[in-house]
């Protein structure tokens, strides 16, 4: 009991940070149907810079976490302006290729900037653990969760309640409909660029101090932000956040109670599972694919 | 014989020509070597593309193959002592039956999910190449795989394999390019510009479709099991999900739906880091940099983009 409990709670937390890149890649997915393979370099960026503007230059903790997201977005609009707009030929392989293409150049201009060396980070708050049912948690987790749920719960508000938002989901829906209507599809292609950007970063802020942080650490968790995505079902935000948890759950209960070796293939398995019993993912209704 | 036969013909003969002469007259191991790899690398382009290039079928994870082939005929002609060309027989086998068994489900699927799932599938595989170590050696490594030999050939000196190699690529490109100029053929290229026009004639696109993967992880597997007796030593690192996407690069690179733009996207991708090497620390950049301008300026690949320039130029000079 007391073993499950710690493992829901560390698959939670780690459930939270996948969930918020899932969340990221859906809501690019859905308003510019592209799949950016950058994605978790954009991770790697938010995680990385935290440990420069907070334990190197010692700023208070939300300029660094404001620095960090704002650093993210930048890259994300710079390379949304330079390389995915000026593609010539914007079909799904070559646009695949350009992500990836640029997911290298982010790894290989970190990996200049930060060195190769591992980075640690100390939590946000050095409260002590809380024991529940015998369990630690620690209050990175509690930070982890509500971060996760404040910014999922601020772009679904963004999105039902802003003009913009409104805006963003009609483009989304039908892009030559929207743009009949009078709205500026490419400047929402631009903003979902951006804000999905910011949530990589975002992301990377909360990660950093529970695992190590390295130029190469964007890959493997931006294709498990993938499988999130398309468990829960691409282009569904909350599909998407439920299917983060899910999968750091099912992932953390695997390793502790199955084999840590086998733990990134989990993600994958529920992958190709999905895939072939229900392509849409698990929460997508056919027609509310989007949003 | 048609004249685009006889055609055909010509340009196998001068492409022979060329591999044999760099052959004999090279002595530099080193220069036989990166050749060599070219020609697997060749290989592995070869399979990919008839799938991606001709079928339209997108795959990132076609290293797996790559690691089946390689490490099939490791274990069984390492661990077990059979003859390595047999064990070639049973990396094929097991290659072909890995994908009839993966592209039955994955194949009905299309566009960014087909790439997800053969995503998901190579990282599979690769986890359990990685994990299951009493067997594969794990993370450290498959030691121990025997040489090749035929007779009184023993494949080891730069020349011998080199050799191997190319002849090898140059049958399965009379092969792809058989198969393609066949009925088959025009049935993968009806499914590439439509898929619904083409099951309305009575092409069975799945079955198709689920062939050719099947011959691509084929031709993989041997690319698998001439890297394996080549480089002596294998490790999961080489099969990773980062060499899927270099195949899918040099597929790309080079052009889509062309037997020489394989060659020529192997060719690069395999002298890149050759050249880079000297920019150690500044690789990943530039090697992210020229995916992203060939990507973003050349959409159609290297072969496709340069005859382009060339054409504009003599018009320019017309």
């Amino acid at each position: 009991m007391q073993e499950i409990v710690q493992y829901l709670f560390s698959g939670i937390t780690t459930g939270a940070v996948y969930a918020v890149i899932a969340v990221g890649l859906s809501m690019l997915y859905s308003s510019t149907e592209l799949i950016n393979f950058a994605h978790g370099e954009f991770v790697m960026i938010g995680a990385l810079a935290m440990v420069t503007l907070w334990v190197r230059l010692g700023l208070p903790l939300p300029v660094a976490v404001a620095g960090a997201v704002a650093a993210g977005c930048m890259l994300g609009l710079v390379f949304e302006r330079f390389a995915i707009r000026t593609a010539r030929n914007p079909e799904p392989i070559t646009l695949i290729i350009i992500t990836v293409g640029a997911g290298i150049f982010l790894k290989g201009a970190a990996m200049i900037v930060w060195g190769k060396d591992p980075f640690s980070m100390p939590s946000f708050s050095s409260h002590e653990s809380i024991e529940i049912f015998g369990a630690a948690l620690l209050p990175q987790s509690i930070w982890i969760v509500t971060a996760a749920l404040v910014l999922a719960g601020g772009i679904h508000l963004f999105l039902k309640k802003t003009i913009t938002g409104k805006a963003m989901v009609a483009c989304a829906v039908n892009k030559k409909a929207a743009w009949l209507s009078g709205i500026p599809s490419e400047k929402m292609g631009v903003l979902a660029f951006g804000i999905s950007a910011g949530c990589g970063a975002v992301a990377g802020i909360f990660i950093a101090p529970i695992t190590m942080s390295s130029y190469d650490m964007g890959t493997i968790l931006g294709l498990k932000g993938f499988c999130a995505a398309m468990i829960g079902g691409l282009g569904s935000l909350w599909g998407a956040f439920a299917g983060g948890l899910l999968l750091g759950i099912l992932e953390s209960l695997g390793a502790g109670l199955i084999s840590s070796g086998l733990k990134d293939a989990i993600a994958f398995v529920l992958l190709l599972l999905i895939l072939y019993i229900r392509p849409g993912g698990l929460f997508a209704a056919k027609e509310a694919k989007r949003f | 014989m048609t004249d685009k036969n006889k055609y055909l013909w010509i340009e196998y003969l001068i492409f022979a020509c060329a591999v044999s002469t760099f052959g004999l007259v090279t002595e530099n191991t080193y220069y036989l070597q990166i050749m060599t790899f070219i020609g697997i690398n060749t290989l592995l382009g070869l399979g990919l593309n008839m799938l991606m290039g001709y079928t339209g079928q997108v795959s990132l994870g076609h290293a797996a193959f790559y690691g089946i082939g390689a490490y099939t005929t490791a274990i069984l002609s390492g661990t077990y002592g059979l003859n390595p060309w047999l064990a070639l027989v049973c990396a094929v086998a097991a290659a072909v039956l890995i994908a009839f068994v993966v592209g039955l489900p994955t194949l009905r699927l299309s566009g960014y999910y087909l790439a997800m799932g053969t995503l998901g599938f190579g990282m599979i595989i690769n986890i359990v190449i990685r994990e299951w170590d009493n067997v594969t050696g794990g993370a450290s490594g498959f030691v121990g795989i025997p040489v090749l030999e035929a007779g009184s050939i023993v494949f080891m000196s730069g020349a011998s394999y080199y050799f191997l190699v190319w002849g090898i690529v140059l049958a399965a490109m009379i092969i792809c390019r058989r198969l393609l100029a066949s009925r088959t053929g025009r049935a993968l290229r009806a499914i590439h510009d439509g898929e619904n026009a083409a099951v309305a004639i009575g092409i069975n696109t799945h079955l198709l479709k689920l062939e050719i993967f099947m011959f691509s992880a084929a031709l993989g597997a041997v690319a698998g099991f001439l890297y394996a007796h080549f480089v002596l030593f294998i490790s999961p690192e080489s099969f990773g999900f980062m060499f899927s996407i270099k195949i899918v690069t040099m597929v790309v690179i080079g052009g889509m739906a062309s037997v020489w733009g394989a060659l020529l996207g192997a060719a690069v991708l395999t002298l890149l880091p050759e050249v880079l090497h000297g920019f150690a620390e500044y690789e990943m950049i530039i090697f992210g940099l020229i995916l992203m301008l060939v990507m973003i300026f050349m959409p159609q690949g290297l072969t496709q983009g340069i005859m382009d320039m060339i054409r504009t130029a003599r018009r320019a000079k017309a």
